[in-house]
């Protein structure tokens, strides 16, 4: 289990992190016109490609290394992102369309002055220092009570998508102060640098690919120690774990609360580049989405996520543009084709056509020696079981 | 096994050819529901009486033209007709919306204006002797504007017997609700002189509910007499028929510095007599409410319950069967009404023919009880429509999934994408009318508390799919293969079950039951292509609640679900916030009972 990476992939994810943290940086700054430009709008389309790989990664951890299928990743990444929009909505200061020093929304609703709640959002770590606090104690609490009464499978993922129901129909409220409907927009300085400026997108999307690599170390890292041996055993059987003497509940919470901490972080990068954040991004049907990146990227794997994520997006932007009337058919039909005959998703294609060929040539060696079947018979037998 | 009992081939297959055993016939119950939409459909027709019209146009036309205190007498003696006409009239009188044409032979004929105009601003006239356009000699109609003419003239005196001819009119409206509507404004008028009209009504009223009402509006207006004995009697008439609508003049007395102190006491007593009264009102109305929004859930659930919980297959798509029943209804609603077509052109072409498709299904151009009876055609319909769609992906997609239980999940969110945009295409994006037959709109009250018949029907829906469920799992011999290859597929197989032809069947008839509940929902909320979502959250948490696998369960929780969320809604003054402390609710009851209300006990880890 505990094998070194072959250089192959050593390579691979080196080359792969040069070229998304430096060179599409680099190619974005030369001029317009040039044969090499890469345009502010793909840097910006790559960077929420990239939160989205965040997201993927952190729902990939709990479903493909640990076996809980958690349908409320999104609400993990929507609050990272509301706490970061926060932040943002206090830096527009009286800059908004009412030019008042607090959020326009709020003097919709006709407040004059800035609820409690809100002030300490002016400086970033608190809002960043929120952003894990959040998510993270949710997390842990929902964590506790679902582990510590053995909710698990089918159970697990209905109850998480309860909770991020429940959860955007209390961000949908007004009463909530947290922008109800429309959430938050309109965001104009991070740090003081303006937010239109293409140099800032440009900053955002270095420090968010930086981050993708940086979880994606880091999990690996912890797929490979004993905790992820355990990880991956809770995932292939609990039972055994148990009796085992591992306290599995332990193990899962801890797993759950790291993997809301990734989602949020990716929500704290999303909003800055988008621009936007409102509670329809909590909806039950985006944490399917990202369950889906998952499973065609491959899941139980750390690239599969990633690429599941930037495969599926950029799929889903080219089909809205070229076929508006059909993408949605052409998603579908994605998923159903990927669930049924692509199990290991994109990473695990290759392997899949090498046990296609050999199981093919296998049936026309049968073919060929007609009088020898019964080996090859039963090595079919064994492949398909 | 004994080959003279009658075995439907539909059953027969299931089995391997050695098996027999009674069976129930499917046709048999199809002629027997259609027999029994036949009987409603004749028991929904309503009966109405046209007025002898001729006279009462003969009594107007008389009235209008005397003066005087003749005129006082003819108007009273109008109240008595009891005509929809007389009242169009007299409201337009009292407008200026009756003229006097001075006919050539100097005669006068009451006529009134059409209420469509031409260019010019003119509209016919019609006679009120007759309802016949007025013409000139040579037959051709005559257009006037309203200028033209004199308009019928009235003064103060005039207008309040009019008003009082109104009111006696409004009083003997033979629609019940109609004539309470009348009782009430007169009970809140605050004028005296209206108790003798109602006490004349009083008299002649036979409906029930029409008295109390009567009654209350006596007791209203003598609460402004200035004798207290009256005063203290019509407060007890009002405390005894737990009147809420007298609340507010009640508490008006009471304050009322000029009430006398004894009248004052007996008020105070009916106020919290009242108030009672409304919390016991909003008491049964919450729980009515309940039962029937836990009757939605139910109905939304059970088909899951059956897909998901006996079968576990993660049927995100469960929505969009909700959604084909929807839409089967609105569908037959157009077949009734004026036909149903649609055209889709697809963004690709070949050889510069552009591909697309379309169809048209012509209208049957129904009207009346005949149209309105669309929605008892429309249920089985919808049931087979959503039955035939679950059959299409059971054995297109799910059945290679029944191992991999968690993918079923991914791959039925995919279905259920495509079909949302399938309907986005055949039927629009937004939601489409579905018109309730009148026999499902208006209300009856007990007692203050409002029954809606919709939800009184949608509670008889959930109890008689519950039942049918119910005889169908255990009475006939398809359930009991059903339950059989549920608890052990494998042992199912190896004693000669076809499971996977049961397997077919089940989540076929799970998903008719979702099909069935959307051409209920098409009747109480909107049809539109992503309505599925809005229930599919709420389906899966009454299935886990209930005990995933445990039908009986579903109901409990379902009812529960139900009760509990309007009680919430009360108690917490928002629907939304109650919503969300239900949710909150379930997660910590899982807490207690990870299993849900009727965990199956088994012995097996996982």
């Amino acid at each position: 289990m505990r094998r070194k990476a072959t250089k192959f992939e050593l390579w691979s994810v080196a080359i792969a992190a040069f070229v998304m943290i430096v060179l599409l940086p680099a190619l974005n700054v030369t001029p317009e016109g040039s044969f090499l430009h890469v345009s502010n709008f793909t840097i910006n389309l790559y960077g929420k490609y990239l939160c989205y790989g965040l997201l993927a990664i952190s729902v990939d951890l709990l479903w493909g290394y640990t076996g809980l299928l958690s349908l409320g990743q999104a609400l993990f990444f929507t609050l990272g992102g509301y706490m970061m929009g926060m932040y943002l909505m206090r830096m527009i200061g009286n800059l908004g369309q009412y030019h008042q020093p607090i959020p326009d929304f709020l003097v919709f609703l006709g407040w004059n002055r800035l609820p409690e709640f809100w002030k300490p959002f002016g400086s970033f770590p608190f809002a960043f220092l929120m952003a894990l606090l959040l998510p993270g104690t949710l997390a842990l609490v929902f964590g506790f009570l679902a582990f510590r009464s053995r909710i698990r499978g089918v159970y697990f993922a209905i109850l998480t998508q309860a909770l991020t129901y429940a959860a955007m129909l209390l961000f949908f409220r007004n009463s909530l102060l947290m922008g109800g409907n429309n959430g938050f927009t309109d965001f104009k300085f991070i740090f003081g640098y303006d937010l239109r400026n293409p140099a800032t997108q440009r900053g955002l999307y270095i420090v968010t690919a930086a981050t993708v690599l940086a979880v994606f170390l880091g999990c690996r890292w912890l797929s490979r120690t004993k905790f992820g041996l355990v990880q991956q055993a809770i995932r292939d059987s609990e039972n055994r774990v148990l009796f085992s003497g591992y306290a599995a509940g332990n193990y899962k919470l801890f797993v759950f609360v790291v993997a809301a901490l990734i989602g949020s972080v990716g929500g704290m990068l999303f909003v800055p580049q988008v621009g936007i954040i409102n509670p329809s991004e909590m909806g039950p049907d985006k944490s399917l989405e990202a369950v889906v990146w998952v499973a065609v990227g491959g899941r139980g794997t750390l690239l599969g996520p990633i690429l599941g994520a930037f495969g599926v997006n950029a799929f889903k932007s080219w089909a809205t543009r070229a076929y508006p009337d059909l993408w949605q058919i052409f998603l579908g039909a994605l998923f159903v084709l990927v669930t049924l005959f692509m199990p290991k998703g994109l990473v695990g294609l290759p392997e899949q056509l090498r046990g296609l060929k050999e199981r093919f040539a296998a049936r026309n060696k049968i073919k060929n020696e007609p009088a020898a079947p019964v080996s090859g018979a039963a090595e079919e037998l064994a492949k398909t079981k | 096994m004994p080959s003279f009992i009658p075995v439907v081939p539909a059953l027969k297959f299931l089995r391997m050819p050695d098996f027999g055993g009674r069976t129930f016939s499917f046709p048999r119950v199809c002629l027997a529901w259609f027999f029994l939409a036949l009987t409603l459909c004749l028991g929904a027709r309503a009966a109405t009486e046209p007025a002898s019209d001729a006279v009462v146009r003969q009594q107007l036309v008389k009235t209008l033209l005397s003066e005087g205190e003749e005129q006082q007498t003819n108007l009273l003696e109008l109240a008595g007709t009891g005509s929809k006409l007389v009242r169009d009239v007299l409201t337009a009188w009292t407008r200026d919306g009756v003229y006097l044409y001075d006919a050539p032979d100097s005669t006068k004929v009451p006529i009134m204006l059409e209420d469509q105009t031409d260019a010019d601003g003119k509209a016919r006239a019609i006679r009120i002797i007759d309802g016949q356009f007025l013409k000139d000699d040579k037959g051709q109609e005559l257009r006037f504007a309203s200028a033209d003419l004199t308009a019928a003239d009235t003064d103060m005196r005039l207008r309040s017997a009019i008003q009082q001819t109104l009111d006696a009119l409004a009083l003997s409206d033979p629609n019940p609700d109609a004539r309470r509507s009348a009782i009430l404004k007169l009970g809140n008028s605050g004028k005296p002189k209206n108790i003798a009209l109602l006490q004349a009504r009083l008299e002649k009223e036979t409906n029930g509910e029409v008295k109390k009402s009567l009654n209350e509006a006596i007791a209203l207006l003598q609460l402004g007499s200035s004798d207290p004995a009256i005063q203290i009697s019509a407060v007890q008439k009002l405390a005894a028929l737990d009147c809420i609508g007298s609340l507010d003049n009640l508490k008006r007395l009471a304050v009322d510095p000029k009430t006398s102190p004894s009248v004052v006491k007996e008020t105070k007593l009916a106020i919290s007599g009242i108030e009672q009264h409304i919390q016991w009102v909003n008491f049964f109305g919450t729980i009515f409410r309940g039962l029937s929004l836990g009757s939605v859930l139910l109905v939304v659930a059970l088909g899951l319950a059956i897909t998901f919980g006996l079968m576990g297959v993660i049927n995100m798509a469960h929505g969009e069967m909700i959604a084909v029943g929807a839409y089967t209804c609105y569908v037959v609603q157009n077949i009734f009404g004026s036909g149903f077509g649609f055209t889709i052109n697809l963004p690709f072409s070949i050889a510069g023919h552009q591909l697309g498709f379309g169809m048209h299904l012509p209208g049957l151009n129904a009207t009346g009880w005949f149209y309105e009876s669309y929605f008892l055609f429309a249920l089985p319909l919808s049931f087979l429509m959503a039955a035939l769609a679950g059959l299409v992906i059971e054995r297109s997609v799910i059945r290679f999934l029944y191992r991999r239980p968690l993918e079923s999940l991914l791959a039925t969110w995919g279905i259920s994408l495509v079909m949302q945009q399938c309907f986005r295409m055949v039927f629009g994006a937004n939601n489409v009318q579905v018109n309730s037959p009148s026999w499902m709109l208006g209300h009856f009250s007990a007692h203050d508390v409002l029954f809606g018949y919709n939800r009184v029907f949608v509670i008889a829906f959930a109890i008689v799919i519950v039942i049918g469920t119910w005889l169908l799992l255990t009475k006939t011999p398809l359930g009991l293969l059903i339950r059989a290859v549920m608890q052990n597929r494998n042992m199912a197989s190896c004693i000669g079950v076809r499971t996977d032809r049961v397997n077919m069947l089940t989540f076929a008839f799970g998903s008719g039951l979702a099909g069935l509940a959307g051409s209920f929902l098409s009747q109480i909320g909107n049809v539109g292509p992503s309505m599925g979502q809005d229930h599919i959250v709420n389906a899966f948490m009454i299935v886990v609640v209930g005990g995933v696998g445990s039908i009986v369960g579903t109901i409990y929780s379902a009812v529960g679900v139900g009760t509990g969320d309007q009680v919430l809604q009360q108690v917490t003054g928002s629907p939304v916030a109650g919503k969300i402390v239900m949710l909150v609710l379930i997660i910590l009851f899982l807490q207690w009972k990870p299993g849900g209300l009727f965990a199956i006990r088994s012995r097996s880890l996982d």
